[in-house]
């Protein structure tokens, strides 16, 4: 019998992924998709990287396409809007080794800044998406995914959600495919982007588009159960399960390719059930198809376009049950907060101390945000904190900004935040950028980038250093400070900050939670000394509590002796000492 | 079977993840259909975090939804608390008698309720273990998950053996012994 394993959907997409036969795969991290290729790299002969964004990714996986060999680039959903030019432009020249893009959506925004639905950038871009139900159909969509790839020469999006990321459920495995390389053959009229050519493959991307619509009814990842006919569903991915899980009786057609839509066996299942639900999660994208075509349907008349599904939701807004459930009490809100002994605290921690506005970007560092420390007030996109900072200089003059910064990680500084500096640079801005520098990509869970020396599969490489690489933009005001340091990082903030000119600030500590990094020492409060002022728990370190007659205590196994509450102590109430 | 519903919570950092997945091997080599759905990225610093485990003959849902829980496993009392109303009528809660207040009670917005246990007990079936002191006493901080879990090991249907089996292979080899006395710990506490 075959193995059979428990996985992670992330785990069995990079299964089938080796399955498939891939050779070359290329990834910005970001929540839900980061597993993916922290997956791939354990097998042998396919080469993994973290390329610097999802732009650079996708390119990298065409050109392996280009000379014929299978590849894929993973992304969350807004890296394909990084990725949206190469992709739009793909999808004319199409594929000669099948070339497969995964996007893990995050309905619910666990992890992001919106919720937008990749199935309608496919619809724009004019690509087809498939969309698995669980871990086994991750696996064997994916190998799936690169039949349809070169069957229609087109690159194929495999769509994912949080949910389905990163939940685990029981997958047969199957040995790896070997597929023979496509000798490369120089063919101007399809790798040459130019108008006259483009002209031309527009047509073909139609005529695909049309093929797939025809050839939909017969492709095993759309099936139909045909049960009781009172209702009928159409659905797709996670959606399914729960329709399963309330109605397994009723007659649902399962979606696996969600676009383009297999318009006839649509028409088909709509004639045979007397009331037609289109189930799916965020955007209307199979509803308003259906209905254009003159289908009586409902879907968001009943569910909402916000958030996650469940089958609850069915229960209650569908089926009108009452579920009797007991009320939600009343608790405090535990939202995410940065680690004991995170540096990105200590920085905070001056900025607001000298009521500094902060355009903030993506990373763990976005929850300075939120109080106590209280120090981004903006936070668009990757890279966004230099640019916006530019834009509010250009519009309201340098001094302005003096008492605002950019705050930026080194891996969304590699990202696009160097093309925002460089933008500074060249148009005569001024301002102070912060980069957070602490030695990975923190918050997807300490991937390498272009400036850590070490590559997704393990090899040493060349580190690119950021303070060299920014004074190479001829920014002259360049300075490293040790994150930890709250009096060298005030001085040089304050200096910094009333300049007529760039100045870019670099704070250096290794994430605390990075492989490797040991902490002998703990920060130990001397209740005798201690004034009960408070001002060592103002940070909000999560080892920090006030016991109940006013002093403090702090949890030995949290702490990482970061000394920054012992510099904030005026009374040396908190001395450092050896676990 | 009836599908079993398992719902484990706690603060980022606890190990929720590695607890699901101990069960998730536990079913799986029962024989069962299991999902498991967690957490990852952001909402695991130091926010509030739940994982799920299902298990039975044919499982579709990966997630375990309000008043469908079987076995709420809480390392924190107002984790516990939070999820109360996911706990069928009788269902069972064990819960680590440990308080770690959010920072919207450190900085004062809110005030971290005094009567959780009371709660818990006047609403549903709950086992209260304190395993962060356990977890001291058998020199061991970091393992009082494993504790808890020991604890709700009586309140499912594996043999004793197969839980030692699977924490053996699931945990760091380096941890396996404190591991072990830790499951022990937990699973004579709970009667």
């Amino acid at each position: 019998m075959a193995e059979s394993k428990i996985m992670l959907g992330n785990e069995a997409i990079a299964r089938g992924a080796y399955e498939a036969g891939v050779k070359v795969s290329a990834a910005y991290p970001g929540t839900p998709s980061t597993e993916i290729s922290e997956n791939l790299v354990q097998y042998e002969d396919i080469y993994c990287e973290w390329s610097p964004n999802e732009k650079v990714a996708v390119e990298v996986a065409s050109g392996a396409s280009i000379v014929g060999v299978r590849s894929m680039a993973c992304m969350k959903h807004v890296g394909l809007n990084v990725a949206s030019d190469p992709l739009y432009t793909m999808s004319y020249i199409g594929v000669k080794g099948g070339m497969v893009i995964v996007v893990a959506d995050d309905p619910g925004m666990y992890s992001s800044q919106n919720e937008q639905d990749t199935r309608m950038i496919g619809r724009a871009s004019m690509v087809p998406v498939v969309e698995p139900s669980d871990s086994q159909e991750a696996k064997d969509f994916m190998k799936y995914a690169f039949d349809l790839s070169e069957k229609y020469d087109t690159p194929v999006i495999l769509r994912t959600t949080t949910r389905l990321a990163h939940s685990q459920g029981l997958v047969t495995l199957e040995d790896r495919f070997e597929p023979v390389d496509v000798p490369y053959e120089r063919d101007i009229k399809k790798h040459v982007m130019m108008p006259a050519m483009a002209i031309g493959r527009h047509v073909a991307v139609e005529k695909r588009l049309n093929d797939m619509i025809a050839d939909g009814a017969d492709m095993p990842i759309n099936r139909v159960e045909l049960n009781d006919t009172s209702i009928g569903f159409i659905t797709c991915g996670i959606a399914y399960q729960y329709v399963k899980e309330v109605m397994p009786e009723a007659s649902v057609l399962k979606l696996g390719l969600v676009n383009p839509l297999p318009r006839k066996m649509i028409e088909d299942f709509a004639a045979k059930v007397d009331r037609l639900i289109i189930f799916e999660e965020l955007e209307p994208v199979i509803e308003e198809q259906v209905k254009s075509w003159g289908i009586k349907c409902e879907g968001k008349e009943i569910f909402t376009r916000q958030g996650e599904y469940s089958a609850n939701m069915i229960r209650e807004k569908l089926l009108k049950q009452d579920l009797k459930l007991d009320t939600k009490k009343e608790v405090p809100a535990r939202p995410p907060i940065l680690c004991p002994g995170c540096p990105h605290r200590s920085v905070y921690t001056v900025l607001n101390k000298l009521k500094i506005h902060a355009a903030g970007d993506i990373g763990c560092y976005t929850l300075g945000a939120l109080a106590p420390l209280s120090v981004i007030d903006t936070t668009i996109c990757m890279g966004s904190s230099i640019s916006s900072l530019h834009g509010m200089e250009k519009a309201m003059g340098k001094d302005y900004i003096k008492n605002w910064v950019a705050v930026i990680g080194d891996s969304t500084f590699m990202h696009t935040g160097v093309n925002s500096l460089m933008n500074m640079s060249y148009n005569k801005a001024t301002g102070t950028v912060i980069i957070l520098d602490n030695s990975t990509t923190g918050m997807t869970g300490h991937q390498d980038h272009a400036a850590t020396g070490k590559t997704l599969m393990g090899e040493p490489t060349y580190a690119i250093n950021i303070y060299n690489l920014v004074k190479s933009l001829g920014i002259e005001n360049v300075y490293e400070v040790n994150a930890y340091d709250i009096k060298a990082l005030e001085e040089t903030i304050k200096r910094e900050v009333a300049k007529d000119e760039i100045s870019v600030i670099i704070t250096k500590s290794p994430c605390v939670l990075l492989k490797g990094n040991v902490f002998p020492d703990k920060c130990v409060p001397v209740p005798e000394k201690c004034k009960k002022c408070g001002a060592c728990l103002k940070p909000g370190c999560p080892a920090l509590t006030r016991n109940e007659d006013g002093t403090i205590s702090i949890d030995e196994t949290m702490c990482n002796a970061c000394g920054l509450c012992m510099q904030l102590c005026r009374f040396e109430a908190i001395v450092k000492e050896a676990k | 079977m009836a599908t079993t519903n398992i719902m484990i919570v706690g603060v980022g950092g606890q190990g929720t993840l590695l607890t699901s997945r101990i069960l998730g091997k536990m079913a799986t080599g029962a024989g069962y259909d299991v999902k498991l759905s967690e957490v990852h990225g952001m909402a695991q610093r130091g926010g509030s975090v739940v994982t799920y485990v299902r298990y039975g003959e044919n499982v579709a849902e990966p997630i375990v939804e309000e008043g469908q829980v079987d076995v709420l496993i809480a390392f924190e009392k107002l984790e516990a608390l939070r999820y109360l109303h996911f706990v069928k009528k009788d269902g069972v809660i064990i819960v680590n008698d440990l308080r770690m207040d959010p920072i919207t009670v450190v900085t004062g917005q809110a005030t971290y309720p005094s009567d959780i246990l009371e709660t818990l007990e006047k609403n549903r079936k709950t086992i209260v273990v304190d395993a962060t002191k356990k977890s001291k006493e058998i020199g061991s901080p970091k393992s009082f998950n494993v504790i808890v879990l020991g604890a709700a090991a009586r309140h499912m249907s594996f043999a004793k053996e197969d839980w030692l089996k699977v924490i053996e292979t699931t945990v760091p080899p380096k941890t396996i012994q404190k591991n072990i006395e830790a499951f022990e710990a937990g699973y004579a506490m709970s009667v």
